[in-house]
Protein backbone atom coordinates (compact mmCIF):
# COMPACT_ATOMS: atom_id res chain seq x y z
CA UNK A 1 0.00 0.00 0.00
CA UNK A 2 1.20 3.48 -0.78
CA UNK A 3 -0.62 6.72 -0.05
CA UNK A 4 -0.87 9.57 -2.53
CA UNK A 5 -0.92 13.29 -1.80
CA UNK A 6 -4.70 13.32 -2.21
CA UNK A 7 -4.98 10.67 0.52
CA UNK A 8 -2.91 12.83 2.86
CA UNK A 9 -5.17 15.81 2.21
CA UNK A 10 -8.23 13.66 2.87
CA UNK A 11 -6.84 12.21 6.11
CA UNK A 12 -5.83 15.68 7.30
CA UNK A 13 -9.35 16.89 6.62
CA UNK A 14 -10.83 13.96 8.56
CA UNK A 15 -8.41 14.69 11.40
CA UNK A 16 -9.33 18.39 11.35
CA UNK A 17 -5.79 19.49 10.60
CA UNK A 18 -5.10 22.23 8.09
CA UNK A 19 -2.26 21.21 5.83
CA UNK A 20 -0.54 23.12 3.04
CA UNK A 21 0.47 21.54 -0.27
CA UNK A 22 4.17 21.57 0.60
CA UNK A 23 3.58 20.10 4.06
CA UNK A 24 1.37 17.41 2.52
CA UNK A 25 4.22 16.25 0.31
CA UNK A 26 6.66 16.08 3.24
CA UNK A 27 4.04 14.28 5.34
CA UNK A 28 3.37 11.81 2.53
CA UNK A 29 6.92 10.44 2.66
CA UNK A 30 6.86 10.01 6.42
CA UNK A 31 3.41 8.40 6.49
CA UNK A 32 4.37 5.97 3.75
CA UNK A 33 7.43 4.99 5.77
CA UNK A 34 5.24 4.39 8.82
CA UNK A 35 2.70 2.37 6.84
CA UNK A 36 5.45 0.24 5.33
CA UNK A 37 6.35 -0.66 8.92
CA UNK A 38 2.71 -1.27 9.83
CA UNK A 39 2.24 -3.55 6.80
CA UNK A 40 4.49 -6.13 8.50
CA UNK A 41 1.47 -7.11 10.59
CA UNK A 42 -0.19 -8.62 7.56
CA UNK A 43 2.32 -11.49 7.58
CA UNK A 44 0.51 -13.07 10.55
CA UNK A 45 -2.60 -15.19 10.09
CA UNK A 46 -4.92 -14.07 12.87
CA UNK A 47 -7.98 -16.01 11.71
CA UNK A 48 -10.08 -16.91 14.72
CA UNK A 49 -8.14 -14.69 17.15
CA UNK A 50 -10.33 -12.43 19.28
CA UNK A 51 -9.19 -8.78 19.30
CA UNK A 52 -7.86 -7.52 22.66
CA UNK A 53 -9.10 -3.97 23.20
CA UNK A 54 -7.54 -3.44 26.59
CA UNK A 55 -5.30 -5.43 28.95
CA UNK A 56 -7.02 -8.06 31.10
CA UNK A 57 -10.35 -7.16 29.53
CA UNK A 58 -12.82 -6.97 32.38
CA UNK A 59 -16.39 -5.68 32.49
CA UNK A 60 -16.71 -1.92 32.60
CA UNK A 61 -17.35 -0.75 36.13
CA UNK A 62 -20.48 1.37 36.52
CA UNK A 63 -20.97 4.00 39.16
CA UNK A 64 -24.17 4.84 40.99
CA UNK A 65 -26.47 7.15 39.09
CA UNK A 66 -26.13 10.03 41.50
CA UNK A 67 -24.71 13.55 41.45
CA UNK A 68 -21.12 13.59 42.65
CA UNK A 69 -19.74 16.82 41.19
CA UNK A 70 -20.43 20.33 42.34
CA UNK A 71 -21.08 23.21 39.94
CA UNK A 72 -17.70 24.56 38.85
CA UNK A 73 -18.75 26.00 35.53
CA UNK A 74 -17.01 29.33 36.02
CA UNK A 75 -13.72 27.68 36.86
CA UNK A 76 -13.90 25.42 33.84
CA UNK A 77 -14.88 28.23 31.50
CA UNK A 78 -12.08 30.44 32.78
CA UNK A 79 -9.66 28.38 30.63
CA UNK A 80 -11.80 28.59 27.48
CA UNK A 81 -10.50 30.73 24.62
CA UNK A 82 -13.84 32.55 24.45
CA UNK A 83 -16.87 32.31 26.71
CA UNK A 84 -19.69 34.59 27.73
CA UNK A 85 -22.66 34.28 30.10
CA UNK A 86 -21.81 30.66 30.80
CA UNK A 87 -21.63 29.76 27.12
CA UNK A 88 -18.68 28.73 24.96
CA UNK A 89 -18.42 31.01 21.95
CA UNK A 90 -17.73 29.58 18.49
CA UNK A 91 -18.12 31.01 14.98
CA UNK A 92 -21.69 31.17 13.74
CA UNK A 93 -22.84 27.74 12.51
CA UNK A 94 -26.49 28.45 11.58
CA UNK A 95 -27.32 31.27 9.20
CA UNK B 1 22.09 16.45 50.89
CA UNK B 2 20.76 16.60 47.34
CA UNK B 3 22.81 13.49 46.52
CA UNK B 4 20.81 11.36 48.94
CA UNK B 5 18.05 8.97 48.03
CA UNK B 6 14.47 9.85 48.80
CA UNK B 7 14.48 7.37 51.65
CA UNK B 8 17.59 8.93 53.17
CA UNK B 9 16.12 12.41 52.81
CA UNK B 10 12.93 11.27 54.54
CA UNK B 11 15.04 9.89 57.39
CA UNK B 12 16.96 13.18 57.57
CA UNK B 13 13.72 15.14 57.82
CA UNK B 14 12.37 12.76 60.46
CA UNK B 15 15.58 13.11 62.49
CA UNK B 16 15.39 16.91 62.06
CA UNK B 17 18.87 17.01 60.50
CA UNK B 18 17.42 19.60 58.12
CA UNK B 19 14.04 21.13 57.48
CA UNK B 20 11.89 20.70 54.41
CA UNK B 21 12.40 24.41 53.75
CA UNK B 22 16.19 23.95 53.67
CA UNK B 23 15.88 20.86 51.52
CA UNK B 24 13.45 22.48 49.11
CA UNK B 25 15.62 25.57 48.86
CA UNK B 26 18.62 23.39 48.02
CA UNK B 27 16.79 21.66 45.18
CA UNK B 28 15.34 24.94 43.87
CA UNK B 29 18.84 26.45 43.85
CA UNK B 30 20.21 23.46 42.00
CA UNK B 31 17.38 23.65 39.46
CA UNK B 32 18.09 27.34 38.96
CA UNK B 33 21.76 26.60 38.37
CA UNK B 34 21.42 23.56 36.13
CA UNK B 35 18.08 23.77 34.36
CA UNK B 36 19.19 26.36 31.78
CA UNK B 37 21.58 23.72 30.41
CA UNK B 38 19.43 20.62 31.00
CA UNK B 39 15.93 21.97 30.26
CA UNK B 40 14.50 19.22 32.46
CA UNK B 41 11.77 21.47 33.83
CA UNK B 42 9.11 23.33 31.88
CA UNK B 43 7.74 25.11 34.96
CA UNK B 44 9.32 25.68 38.36
CA UNK B 45 7.04 26.78 41.19
CA UNK B 46 9.47 28.37 43.64
CA UNK B 47 6.90 30.25 45.72
CA UNK B 48 4.49 27.32 45.85
CA UNK B 49 7.23 24.87 46.75
CA UNK B 50 8.56 27.04 49.58
CA UNK B 51 5.04 27.49 50.98
CA UNK B 52 4.42 23.72 50.85
CA UNK B 53 7.79 23.13 52.54
CA UNK B 54 6.88 25.50 55.34
CA UNK B 55 3.53 23.77 55.75
CA UNK B 56 5.30 20.39 55.89
CA UNK B 57 7.70 21.67 58.55
CA UNK B 58 4.76 23.00 60.56
CA UNK B 59 2.96 19.66 60.23
CA UNK B 60 6.07 17.87 61.47
CA UNK B 61 6.42 20.26 64.42
CA UNK B 62 2.80 19.49 65.28
CA UNK B 63 3.50 15.77 65.14
CA UNK B 64 1.50 15.20 61.94
CA UNK B 65 4.25 14.12 59.56
CA UNK B 66 3.91 11.09 57.30
CA UNK B 67 6.75 9.20 55.58
CA UNK B 68 6.80 11.61 52.61
CA UNK B 69 6.12 14.86 54.46
CA UNK B 70 8.34 17.63 53.18
CA UNK B 71 9.96 15.57 50.40
CA UNK B 72 10.43 17.64 47.23
CA UNK B 73 9.20 15.96 44.06
CA UNK B 74 8.17 16.97 40.56
CA UNK B 75 5.52 15.85 38.09
CA UNK B 76 5.77 15.13 34.42
CA UNK B 77 3.94 17.97 32.68
CA UNK B 78 1.22 15.53 31.62
CA UNK B 79 -0.35 15.39 35.08
CA UNK B 80 -2.90 18.11 35.78
CA UNK B 81 -1.91 20.40 38.64
CA UNK B 82 -4.37 22.92 39.94
CA UNK B 83 -2.93 26.41 39.82
CA UNK B 84 0.28 25.54 37.95
CA UNK B 85 0.12 25.26 34.17
CA UNK B 86 -0.05 21.84 32.53
CA UNK B 87 1.34 22.14 29.02
CA UNK B 88 1.89 18.53 27.89
CA UNK B 89 4.94 20.16 26.23
CA UNK B 90 2.57 21.45 23.56
CA UNK B 91 1.86 24.88 22.15
CA UNK B 92 -1.77 23.71 22.29
CA UNK B 93 -1.73 23.93 26.10
CA UNK B 94 0.93 26.61 26.58
CA UNK B 95 -1.39 28.66 28.78
CA UNK B 96 -3.55 25.89 30.20
CA UNK B 97 -3.99 25.91 33.98
CA UNK B 98 -5.99 22.91 35.12
CA UNK B 99 -8.96 23.55 37.42
CA UNK B 100 -8.16 20.35 39.33
CA UNK B 101 -5.36 18.01 40.40
CA UNK B 102 -4.80 14.58 38.87
CA UNK B 103 -5.39 11.78 41.39
CA UNK B 104 -1.65 11.02 41.44
CA UNK B 105 -0.92 14.68 42.17
CA UNK B 106 -3.66 14.94 44.81
CA UNK B 107 -2.43 11.81 46.61
CA UNK B 108 1.20 12.96 46.68
CA UNK B 109 0.04 16.37 47.88
CA UNK B 110 -2.02 14.74 50.63
CA UNK B 111 1.07 12.77 51.62
CA UNK B 112 2.79 16.09 52.32
CA UNK B 113 5.21 16.18 49.39
CA UNK B 114 6.47 19.47 48.02
CA UNK B 115 6.01 20.04 44.28
CA UNK B 116 9.06 21.74 42.76
CA UNK B 117 7.57 22.01 39.29
CA UNK B 118 6.66 20.22 36.10
CA UNK B 119 9.13 18.27 34.00
CA UNK B 120 9.75 18.35 30.28
CA UNK B 121 8.60 15.55 27.97
CA UNK B 122 7.69 14.80 24.39
CA UNK B 123 4.52 16.57 23.29
CA UNK B 124 1.52 14.68 24.69
CA UNK B 125 4.02 11.93 25.64
CA UNK B 126 4.59 11.02 21.98
CA UNK B 127 8.24 10.33 21.37
CA UNK B 128 11.35 8.53 22.53
CA UNK B 129 13.78 11.45 22.77
CA UNK B 130 12.06 14.45 24.41
CA UNK B 131 12.85 16.32 21.19
CA UNK B 132 9.14 16.66 20.37
CA UNK B 133 8.70 19.31 23.05
CA UNK B 134 7.41 22.80 22.26
CA UNK B 135 9.88 23.99 24.91
CA UNK B 136 12.91 22.35 23.32
CA UNK B 137 14.52 19.05 24.26
CA UNK B 138 15.65 18.14 27.75
CA UNK B 139 19.32 17.09 27.71
CA UNK B 140 20.94 13.97 29.04
CA UNK B 141 22.89 14.95 32.20
CA UNK B 142 25.55 12.35 31.37
CA UNK B 143 26.25 14.09 28.06
CA UNK B 144 24.34 17.24 27.19
CA UNK B 145 24.77 16.61 23.47
CA UNK B 146 22.60 13.51 23.80
CA UNK B 147 18.91 12.86 24.31
CA UNK B 148 17.64 11.89 27.77
CA UNK B 149 15.17 9.50 26.16
CA UNK B 150 11.45 9.96 26.11
CA UNK B 151 8.81 10.68 26.54
CA UNK B 152 9.48 11.25 30.29
CA UNK B 153 12.93 12.67 29.44
CA UNK B 154 12.73 15.65 31.79
CA UNK B 155 11.68 13.39 34.68
CA UNK B 156 14.63 11.04 34.17
CA UNK B 157 17.08 13.90 33.60
CA UNK B 158 15.85 15.61 36.79
CA UNK B 159 16.48 12.52 38.92
CA UNK B 160 19.87 11.84 37.27
CA UNK B 161 21.01 15.45 37.79
CA UNK B 162 19.72 15.34 41.37
CA UNK B 163 17.25 18.15 40.71
CA UNK B 164 14.61 16.10 42.54
CA UNK B 165 14.81 12.81 44.45
CA UNK B 166 11.65 11.43 42.84
CA UNK B 167 9.57 12.41 39.82
CA UNK B 168 6.43 11.02 38.24
CA UNK B 169 6.35 9.85 34.66
CA UNK B 170 3.98 8.12 32.30
CA UNK B 171 4.63 5.09 30.14
CA UNK B 172 2.56 4.28 27.05
CA UNK B 173 5.21 2.39 25.07
CA UNK B 174 8.33 2.71 27.21
CA UNK B 175 8.20 6.36 28.26
CA UNK B 176 9.30 5.72 31.85
CA UNK B 177 11.67 2.78 31.27
CA UNK B 178 13.60 4.07 28.25
CA UNK B 179 14.52 7.51 29.67
CA UNK B 180 15.31 5.86 33.03
CA UNK B 181 17.70 3.59 31.13
CA UNK B 182 19.28 6.46 29.17
CA UNK B 183 19.78 8.58 32.31
CA UNK B 184 20.87 5.83 34.72
CA UNK B 185 17.92 6.06 37.12
CA UNK B 186 15.33 3.56 38.33
CA UNK B 187 11.86 3.69 36.79
CA UNK B 188 8.73 1.60 37.17
CA UNK B 189 5.81 1.24 34.80
CA UNK B 190 3.07 -0.39 36.88
CA UNK B 191 0.42 -2.85 35.72
CA UNK B 192 -2.31 -1.23 33.65
CA UNK B 193 -4.96 -0.17 36.16
CA UNK B 194 -2.64 0.01 39.20
CA UNK B 195 -2.25 3.79 39.04
CA UNK B 196 -5.15 6.15 38.39
CA UNK B 197 -5.19 7.85 35.01
CA UNK B 198 -7.60 10.53 36.21
CA UNK B 199 -6.17 13.94 35.41
CA UNK B 200 -3.30 12.42 33.44
CA UNK B 201 -3.78 13.88 29.96
CA UNK B 202 -4.60 10.92 27.73
CA UNK B 203 -2.43 9.76 24.85
CA UNK B 204 -3.53 6.13 24.35
CA UNK B 205 -5.95 5.18 27.09
CA UNK B 206 -5.59 1.40 26.96
CA UNK B 207 -1.80 1.69 27.23
CA UNK B 208 -1.08 4.77 29.39
CA UNK B 209 0.13 4.21 32.92
CA UNK B 210 1.76 6.56 35.43
CA UNK B 211 4.70 5.54 37.58
CA UNK B 212 7.72 6.73 39.57
CA UNK B 213 11.31 7.52 38.61
CA UNK B 214 13.88 7.78 41.40
CA UNK B 215 17.42 6.79 42.32
CA UNK B 216 16.51 3.41 43.77
CA UNK B 217 13.89 0.67 43.59
CA UNK B 218 13.17 1.31 47.25
CA UNK B 219 12.37 4.97 46.50
CA UNK B 220 10.07 3.88 43.68
CA UNK B 221 8.26 1.59 46.11
CA UNK B 222 7.84 4.38 48.64
CA UNK B 223 6.44 6.72 45.99
CA UNK B 224 4.15 4.05 44.57
CA UNK B 225 2.74 3.47 48.04
CA UNK B 226 1.63 7.09 48.07
CA UNK B 227 -0.08 7.29 44.69
CA UNK B 228 -1.09 3.82 43.45
CA UNK B 229 -4.37 2.12 44.27
CA UNK B 230 -8.02 2.07 43.31
CA UNK B 231 -9.61 5.33 42.18
CA UNK B 232 -13.30 5.42 41.43
CA UNK B 233 -12.73 8.39 39.11
CA UNK B 234 -10.85 6.18 36.63
CA UNK B 235 -13.16 3.58 35.10
CA UNK B 236 -10.19 1.32 34.28
CA UNK B 237 -8.68 1.52 37.76
CA UNK B 238 -8.20 -1.96 39.25
CA UNK B 239 -10.39 -2.66 42.27
CA UNK B 240 -7.81 -4.20 44.55
CA UNK B 241 -6.97 -3.76 48.22
CA UNK B 242 -4.24 -1.22 48.99
CA UNK B 243 -0.76 -2.73 48.89
CA UNK B 244 2.51 -1.98 50.67
CA UNK B 245 5.03 -2.09 47.84
CA UNK B 246 7.96 -1.99 50.27
CA UNK B 247 6.87 -5.10 52.18
CA UNK B 248 9.15 -7.59 50.42
CA UNK B 249 12.12 -5.22 50.46
CA UNK B 250 12.09 -5.08 54.24
CA UNK B 251 12.31 -8.85 54.68
CA UNK B 252 15.77 -10.22 55.37
CA UNK B 253 16.69 -13.02 52.95
CA UNK B 254 17.14 -16.48 54.50
CA UNK B 255 20.70 -16.62 53.18
CA UNK B 256 22.20 -13.11 53.06
CA UNK B 257 24.78 -14.17 50.49
CA UNK B 258 22.01 -15.51 48.19
CA UNK B 259 19.20 -12.94 48.40
CA UNK B 260 17.85 -14.04 45.02
CA UNK B 261 17.94 -17.77 45.87
CA UNK B 262 15.52 -19.69 43.70
CA UNK B 263 14.39 -16.70 41.62
CA UNK B 264 13.91 -17.84 38.03
CA UNK B 265 15.04 -15.21 35.52
CA UNK B 266 13.39 -15.67 32.14
CA UNK B 267 15.67 -14.48 29.36
CA UNK B 268 13.71 -13.92 26.12
CA UNK B 269 15.99 -14.90 23.26
CA UNK B 270 14.32 -12.32 20.98
CA UNK B 271 15.64 -9.56 23.27
CA UNK B 272 19.24 -10.51 22.53
CA UNK B 273 19.08 -10.59 18.74
CA UNK B 274 21.11 -8.84 16.05
CA UNK B 275 19.80 -5.32 16.70
CA UNK B 276 21.23 -5.16 20.22
CA UNK B 277 24.33 -2.99 20.67
CA UNK B 278 27.39 -4.82 22.03
CA UNK B 279 27.87 -2.51 25.01
CA UNK B 280 24.24 -2.91 26.11
CA UNK B 281 24.41 -6.69 25.65
CA UNK B 282 27.57 -6.83 27.74
CA UNK B 283 26.09 -4.78 30.58
CA UNK B 284 22.84 -6.77 30.69
CA UNK B 285 24.71 -10.09 30.51
CA UNK B 286 26.93 -8.95 33.38
CA UNK B 287 23.83 -8.04 35.38
CA UNK B 288 22.34 -11.47 34.70
CA UNK B 289 25.58 -13.07 35.89
CA UNK B 290 25.50 -10.92 39.02
CA UNK B 291 21.93 -12.01 39.74
CA UNK B 292 22.93 -15.65 39.25
CA UNK B 293 25.72 -15.06 41.75
CA UNK B 294 23.04 -13.84 44.13
CA UNK B 295 21.22 -17.16 43.76
CA UNK B 296 18.94 -16.63 40.78
CA UNK B 297 18.54 -19.24 38.06
CA UNK B 298 18.52 -18.42 34.37
CA UNK B 299 15.79 -19.85 32.12
CA UNK B 300 15.68 -19.35 28.36
CA UNK B 301 12.24 -18.28 27.16
CA UNK B 302 10.75 -17.03 23.92
CA UNK B 303 8.53 -14.08 23.01
CA UNK B 304 8.09 -14.90 19.31
CA UNK B 305 5.95 -11.87 18.37
CA UNK B 306 8.44 -9.31 19.70
CA UNK B 307 9.15 -7.71 16.31
CA UNK B 308 5.47 -7.47 15.48
CA UNK B 309 4.75 -5.55 18.65
CA UNK B 310 6.12 -2.40 16.98
CA UNK B 311 3.66 -2.27 14.07
CA UNK B 312 0.81 -3.35 16.38
CA UNK B 313 1.69 -0.60 18.83
CA UNK B 314 2.05 2.04 16.11
CA UNK B 315 -1.49 1.26 14.99
CA UNK B 316 -3.21 1.00 18.37
CA UNK B 317 -1.52 3.97 20.07
CA UNK B 318 -2.14 6.42 17.19
CA UNK B 319 -5.72 5.15 16.82
CA UNK B 320 -6.43 5.93 20.45
CA UNK B 321 -4.47 9.20 20.20
CA UNK B 322 -6.50 10.41 17.23
CA UNK B 323 -9.64 9.86 19.27
CA UNK B 324 -8.29 11.31 22.53
CA UNK B 325 -6.78 14.39 20.95
CA UNK B 326 -9.98 15.28 19.11
CA UNK B 327 -10.89 17.12 22.32
CA UNK B 328 -8.42 19.86 21.42
CA UNK B 329 -10.63 21.90 19.13
CA UNK B 330 -10.04 25.44 20.34
CA UNK B 331 -13.42 25.63 22.07
CA UNK B 332 -13.19 24.57 25.72
CA UNK B 333 -9.47 24.99 26.38
CA UNK B 334 -6.17 25.25 24.62
CA UNK B 335 -4.97 27.17 21.61
CA UNK B 336 -7.42 28.87 19.25
CA UNK B 337 -6.21 30.34 15.96
CA UNK B 338 -6.38 34.12 15.72
CA UNK B 339 -8.15 34.16 12.38
CA UNK B 340 -10.59 31.76 10.74
CA UNK B 341 -13.51 31.86 8.35
CA UNK B 342 -15.93 29.42 9.98
CA UNK B 343 -16.15 26.68 12.63
CA UNK B 344 -14.48 24.01 10.52
CA UNK B 345 -11.71 26.41 9.60
CA UNK B 346 -11.28 27.29 13.29
CA UNK B 347 -10.88 23.60 14.22
CA UNK B 348 -8.41 22.91 11.42
CA UNK B 349 -6.28 26.02 11.94
CA UNK B 350 -6.25 25.80 15.76
CA UNK B 351 -5.15 22.18 15.63
CA UNK B 352 -2.60 22.73 12.86
CA UNK B 353 -1.04 25.60 14.82
CA UNK B 354 -1.28 23.97 18.25
CA UNK B 355 0.15 20.51 17.53
CA UNK B 356 3.73 19.68 16.58
CA UNK B 357 4.82 17.42 13.71
CA UNK B 358 4.97 14.06 15.48
CA UNK B 359 1.60 14.56 17.18
CA UNK B 360 0.02 15.45 13.84
CA UNK B 361 1.57 12.38 12.22
CA UNK B 362 0.19 10.07 14.90
CA UNK B 363 -3.24 11.68 14.71
CA UNK B 364 -3.22 11.15 10.95
CA UNK B 365 -2.06 7.53 11.19
CA UNK B 366 -4.76 6.91 13.79
CA UNK B 367 -7.43 8.62 11.74
CA UNK B 368 -6.52 6.49 8.74
CA UNK B 369 -6.43 3.10 10.50
CA UNK B 370 -9.84 3.81 12.03
CA UNK B 371 -11.40 5.03 8.80
CA UNK B 372 -13.94 3.13 6.75
CA UNK B 373 -12.38 0.41 4.64
CA UNK B 374 -9.14 0.21 6.65
CA UNK B 375 -10.41 -0.57 10.13
CA UNK B 376 -10.31 -4.37 9.76
CA UNK B 377 -6.98 -4.53 7.95
CA UNK B 378 -5.15 -2.30 10.41
CA UNK B 379 -6.88 -1.61 13.69
CA UNK B 380 -8.53 -4.99 14.14
CA UNK B 381 -5.46 -6.86 12.95
CA UNK B 382 -3.36 -4.95 15.50
CA UNK B 383 -5.80 -5.85 18.29
CA UNK B 384 -5.65 -9.53 17.33
CA UNK B 385 -1.85 -9.39 17.39
CA UNK B 386 -2.15 -7.71 20.75
CA UNK B 387 -3.88 -10.79 22.12
CA UNK B 388 -1.18 -13.08 20.67
CA UNK B 389 1.51 -10.87 22.24
CA UNK B 390 -0.24 -10.99 25.64
CA UNK B 391 -0.50 -14.79 25.34
CA UNK B 392 3.22 -15.06 24.56
CA UNK B 393 3.97 -13.21 27.80
CA UNK B 394 1.60 -15.48 29.74
CA UNK B 395 3.40 -18.55 28.41
CA UNK B 396 6.84 -17.13 29.17
CA UNK B 397 5.87 -16.01 32.68
CA UNK B 398 4.74 -19.56 33.50
CA UNK B 399 8.35 -20.65 33.15
CA UNK B 400 9.92 -17.96 35.33
CA UNK B 401 9.32 -15.35 38.04
CA UNK B 402 10.50 -12.37 36.08
CA UNK B 403 11.68 -11.64 32.56
CA UNK B 404 15.04 -9.92 32.17
CA UNK B 405 16.45 -8.13 29.15
CA UNK B 406 17.62 -4.78 27.84
CA UNK B 407 15.31 -1.73 27.85
CA UNK B 408 16.57 -0.30 24.58
CA UNK B 409 18.85 -1.70 21.85
CA UNK B 410 21.37 1.11 22.47
CA UNK B 411 22.40 3.87 24.85
CA UNK B 412 21.37 7.53 24.56
CA UNK B 413 21.92 8.76 21.02
CA UNK B 414 22.98 12.28 19.93
CA UNK B 415 20.35 15.00 19.78
CA UNK B 416 18.95 15.33 16.29
CA UNK B 417 20.08 11.90 15.11
CA UNK B 418 16.59 10.47 14.64
CA UNK B 419 14.60 13.68 14.71
CA UNK B 420 13.60 13.40 11.07
CA UNK B 421 13.22 9.63 10.89
CA UNK B 422 10.17 8.48 12.84
CA UNK B 423 10.38 4.87 11.67
CA UNK B 424 13.94 4.49 12.90
CA UNK B 425 12.89 5.95 16.24
CA UNK B 426 9.88 3.62 16.47
CA UNK B 427 12.11 0.58 15.88
CA UNK B 428 14.17 1.47 18.97
CA UNK B 429 11.04 0.79 21.08
CA UNK B 430 11.25 -2.93 20.35
CA UNK B 431 11.77 -4.13 23.94
CA UNK B 432 9.29 -1.83 25.62
CA UNK B 433 6.03 -1.49 23.65
CA UNK B 434 4.92 -5.12 23.92
CA UNK B 435 4.57 -4.81 27.69
CA UNK B 436 2.11 -1.96 27.36
CA UNK B 437 0.11 -3.94 24.81
CA UNK B 438 -0.16 -6.76 27.37
CA UNK B 439 -0.61 -4.36 30.32
CA UNK B 440 2.23 -5.88 32.36
CA UNK B 441 4.48 -4.07 34.85
CA UNK B 442 8.12 -3.40 34.01
CA UNK B 443 11.14 -1.63 35.39
CA UNK B 444 14.37 -0.14 34.21
CA UNK B 445 17.20 -0.72 36.65
CA UNK B 446 20.69 0.79 36.15
CA UNK B 447 23.00 -2.12 35.34
CA UNK B 448 26.18 -0.67 33.94
CA UNK B 449 27.75 1.76 31.51
CA UNK B 450 28.35 1.43 27.79
CA UNK B 451 30.58 3.19 25.30
CA UNK B 452 31.34 6.78 26.29
CA UNK B 453 30.32 6.11 29.88
CA UNK B 454 26.61 6.23 29.04
CA UNK B 455 24.21 4.44 31.39
CA UNK B 456 22.58 1.12 30.49
CA UNK B 457 19.29 -0.05 31.98
CA UNK B 458 18.17 -3.61 32.54
CA UNK B 459 14.49 -4.30 32.09
CA UNK B 460 12.60 -6.47 34.56
CA UNK B 461 9.12 -7.59 33.53
CA UNK B 462 6.72 -9.20 35.98
CA UNK B 463 3.27 -10.71 35.97
CA UNK B 464 0.14 -8.63 36.47
CA UNK B 465 0.25 -6.73 39.79
CA UNK B 466 3.64 -8.23 40.67
CA UNK B 467 5.19 -4.80 41.31
CA UNK B 468 6.25 -5.68 44.85
CA UNK B 469 8.15 -8.70 43.55
CA UNK B 470 9.81 -6.69 40.76
CA UNK B 471 10.82 -4.01 43.24
CA UNK B 472 12.22 -6.63 45.60
CA UNK B 473 14.37 -8.22 42.90
CA UNK B 474 15.59 -4.80 41.76
CA UNK B 475 16.33 -3.86 45.38
CA UNK B 476 18.40 -7.02 45.98
CA UNK B 477 20.35 -6.26 42.81
CA UNK B 478 20.91 -2.68 43.93
CA UNK B 479 22.13 -3.82 47.33
CA UNK B 480 24.86 -5.78 45.55
CA UNK B 481 25.75 -3.15 42.92
CA UNK B 482 26.34 0.60 42.84
CA UNK B 483 25.31 1.62 39.30
CA UNK B 484 22.19 3.36 40.64
CA UNK B 485 24.32 5.47 43.02
CA UNK B 486 26.51 6.95 40.33
CA UNK B 487 25.69 10.44 39.18
CA UNK B 488 27.02 12.56 36.34
CA UNK B 489 29.52 15.36 37.07
CA UNK B 490 27.62 18.61 36.71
Amino acid sequence: MSLKTDDVLRIARLARLEIGAEEAVATLGKLNGIFALIERMQAVDTTGVEPLYKPQATAQRLRDDSVTESDRRDVFQAVAPQSEDGLYLVPKVIE
Amino acid sequence: MIEQSLKQLAAGLAAKQFSSLELTQAFLDRIEALNPALNAFISVDRAGALAQAQAADAARAAGNAGPLSGIPIAHKDIFCTEGLRTTCASKMLDNFVSPYDATVVARLKAAGTVMLGKTNCDEFAMGSTNENSYYGPAKNPWDCSRVPGGSSGGSAAAVAARLAPGVTGTDTGGSIRQPASFCGVTGLKPTYGAVSRWGMVAYASSLDQGGPLAQTAEDCAILLNAFAGFDEKDSTSAERPAEDYTRLLAQAPADPSKPLAGVRLGVPKEYFGDGLADDVRKAVEAALAEMEKLGAVRVEVSLPKTELSIPAYYVIAPAEASSNLSRFDGVRYGHRAAEYSDLMDMYCKSRAEGFGGEVKRRIMVGTYVLSHGYYDAYYLQALKLRRLIAEDFATALKQCDVLVGPVCPGTAWPLGQMADDPVRMYLADIYTVSLNLAGLPGMSVPCGFGAGGLPVGMQLIGNYFAEARLLEIAHRFQQATDFHLRAPDL
